[in-house]
């Protein structure tokens, strides 16, 4: 993982934040820090799958300042707790691998959709592809989403009835309604 | 009669005659033999018959070594006898040498020492005694007859000159260890018995319990007297945990008396061992033991003395001032926390003289109350303010 610049907040270098507490009220509060971190974190830098396994590669999770990681089990803790407001989402049944969402399917979902309908792009096919890393959208929080997690957000529509995914093998592409 | 031998009236090496009897006969089994009207001598090893006179003149006599001799008896008197004839029943061991003797096999395992004339010592009881203290047995089976010639001279009892006082020291010295393993012998039975006793005094007490209502004071006091005479103090429980209590009572209120100050200094709690050892170097003697003394700071709540008991979630026991409470000791503690920014329990039993499980026990109620949070990394757990909960976002 490269540097990356990001304002980390000060509980990062407060060692007590890489050891779960036990006291449940500083429980809730250091959790509640550990979420918004990891949600910024992977907002400023652009991940959007964490392995476990290899999660000390994130600096995130790894502060070498004051030598201090988090531990496994804890990080699995934390994500479930993620998950549970829909901002992440195991990929594997060990709980390896996660998508996290620093905005959750129905926000990425709404975005979209509110582009789209602003653009009056209604009844209209267009790849995915176009959407994610297209001209248009270059200003959009979705620009350059991962296509798995785009494909994901679009399927939340198509459940409201408000597009259709077409994955063909050679173009992917969406229609809106 | 073939265990009996020929030999010569000479005393062994370290033996030394008991009694002297006359006219006694011999008897194979049941049956008379010629040996009659002769003298018999005990000694310390074996008992000689003799002609009468021959054992004097040292000439030959018949001798039985006590060895062979299993056990002693009486023949009761017969109801028609009248003389003052006794007898006496020598049971014997079989022997493998039958030579030298003035018979060669006997179809009986006995013979008869047949007192004409009575015997004027208590020949039983000498026997026996002799039999019981096994002067001879040091010396090997062989030797009675063997060293006939060779050891003639020496056989002869020195009771003179150095060598003689030390042999009857040696002897003295060998009686007392003697007579001193029988008392134990005899102490290890009555400790077999003891324990009945125990025993059955338990189920009296319990039986006096059971029956509490049916048996009226009057027995009872005389049951638990009888087992005053049997050396078991009041085993009735119920009663011997009132007098406990007031025993407990009045120690606790000589430790609380005694640490108080002590306590103090130490930051107002002690942990239960340094309790015991503080307490048991200043009683120097009588001594407490750990269960006395935890008993002793069980009761220490109720008797509104200035130090009282508390155990911490871990088990940890300690003695603390009853003004202390949970809550004080917390935010104590994480005043010294925020002032050294983060500490160990290492550093915390160092700066406040407490040792390092007492140290560890506060700062793990001061996180309990939310006043601190942990780091437990590599490095060891250490305790920081807890900014989790004091900080603003």
């Amino acid at each position: 993982m490269s540097e990356v610049d990001i304002e980390w907040p000060w509980q990062y270098s407060f060692p007590p934040f890489f050891t779960l507490q036990p006291h449940p009220e500083t429980r809730s509060k250091q959790v509640t820090a550990w979420k918004s971190l990891i949600l910024t974190y992977c907002q400023k830098t652009k991940t959007y799958v964490i392995d476990v396994r290899e999660a000390s590669q994130f600096p995130v999770f790894n502060n070498a300042a004051i030598n201090r990681k988090l531990e496994h089990s804890v990080i699995v803790s934390i994500l479930c707790e993620l998950q549970k407001h829909g901002n992440a989402a195991p990929l594997d049944k060990a709980k390896n691998r996660w998508e996290i969402y620093w905005h959750t399917l129905e926000e990425w979902a709404s975005m979209v959709y509110e582009f789209v309908s602003n653009r009056g792009m209604q009844n209209t096919v267009v790849t995915l592809y176009e959407l994610a890393h297209g001209e248009d959208t270059r200003e959009e929080e979705f620009h350059g989403i991962q296509q798995e997690v785009f494909v994901k957000a679009l399927r939340v529509l198509e459940r409201e009835r408000k597009c259709e995914v077409i994955m063909d093998d050679d173009m992917q592409g969406v229609k809106f309604f | 009669m073939n265990r009996v031998k020929y030999t010569n009236p000479i005393l062994l090496d370290g033996e030394s005659t008991v009694i002297v009897e006359n006219n006694v006969r011999l008897y194979d089994g049941d049956q008379k033999t010629s040996f009659e009207g002769g003298e018999l001598i005990i000694t310390t090893h074996r008992i000689l018959w003799g002609r009468p006179g021959a054992i004097a003149r040292g000439q030959t006599c018949l001798a039985l070594n006590f060895d062979l001799i299993v056990f002693v008896e009486e023949e009761p008197a017969s109801t028609f006898s009248f003389s003052r004839s006794r007898k006496v029943i020598l049971h014997l061991a079989e022997c493998q040498d039958q030579s030298d003797g003035p018979q060669y096999n006997s179809y009986y395992n006995f013979i008869k020492l047949s007192f004409r004339d009575g015997y004027t010592n208590n020949v039983i009881g000498v026997l026996n005694d002799l039999l019981q203290k096994k002067t001879w047995e040091p010396l090997s089976p062989e030797t009675p007859e063997a060293p006939e010639v060779k050891s003639q001279l020496p056989t002869i009892k020195l009771r003179t000159g150095i060598v003689g006082i030390e042999r009857s020291l040696q002897e003295k010295q060998k009686a007392t260890d003697e007579s001193i393993s029988v008392a134990f012998q005899d102490l290890s039975k009555l400790m077999a018995m003891a324990k009945d006793m125990v025993r059955l005094s338990g189920t009296i007490s319990t039986k006096i319990k059971e029956k509490q209502g049916d048996i009226t004071e009057d027995e009872t006091v005389r049951f638990k007297s009888y087992l005053m005479s049997l050396g078991i103090d009041d085993p009735v429980t119920r009663d011997s945990y009132k007098s406990d209590n007031q025993y407990y009572k009045s120690l606790a209120k000589q430790i609380s008396e005694f640490l108080v100050s002590h306590v103090e200094e130490m930051g107002g709690m002690m942990a239960l061992t340094d309790v015991f050892c503080r307490v048991n170097r200043a009683r120097s003697l009588e001594l407490l033991s750990p269960e006395d003394i935890l008993n002793a700071c069980r009761v220490m709540e109720s008797l509104d003395l200035p130090l009282k008991l508390f155990q911490f979630n871990s088990g940890v026991m300690v003695l603390q001032l009853r003004t202390l409470d949970d809550e004080s000791i917390a935010e104590a503690t994480a005043i010294l926390v925020d002032d050294r920014n983060s500490l160990s329990a290492e550093e915390l039993s160092q700066q406040l003289g407490i040792s390092l499980t007492l140290a560890k026990e506060r700062l793990l109620t001061t996180e309990k109350y939310g006043k601190c949070c942990r780091d437990d990394s590599i490095e060891g757990l250490r305790f920081y303010p807890n900014l989790f909960l004091t900080k603003e976002e």
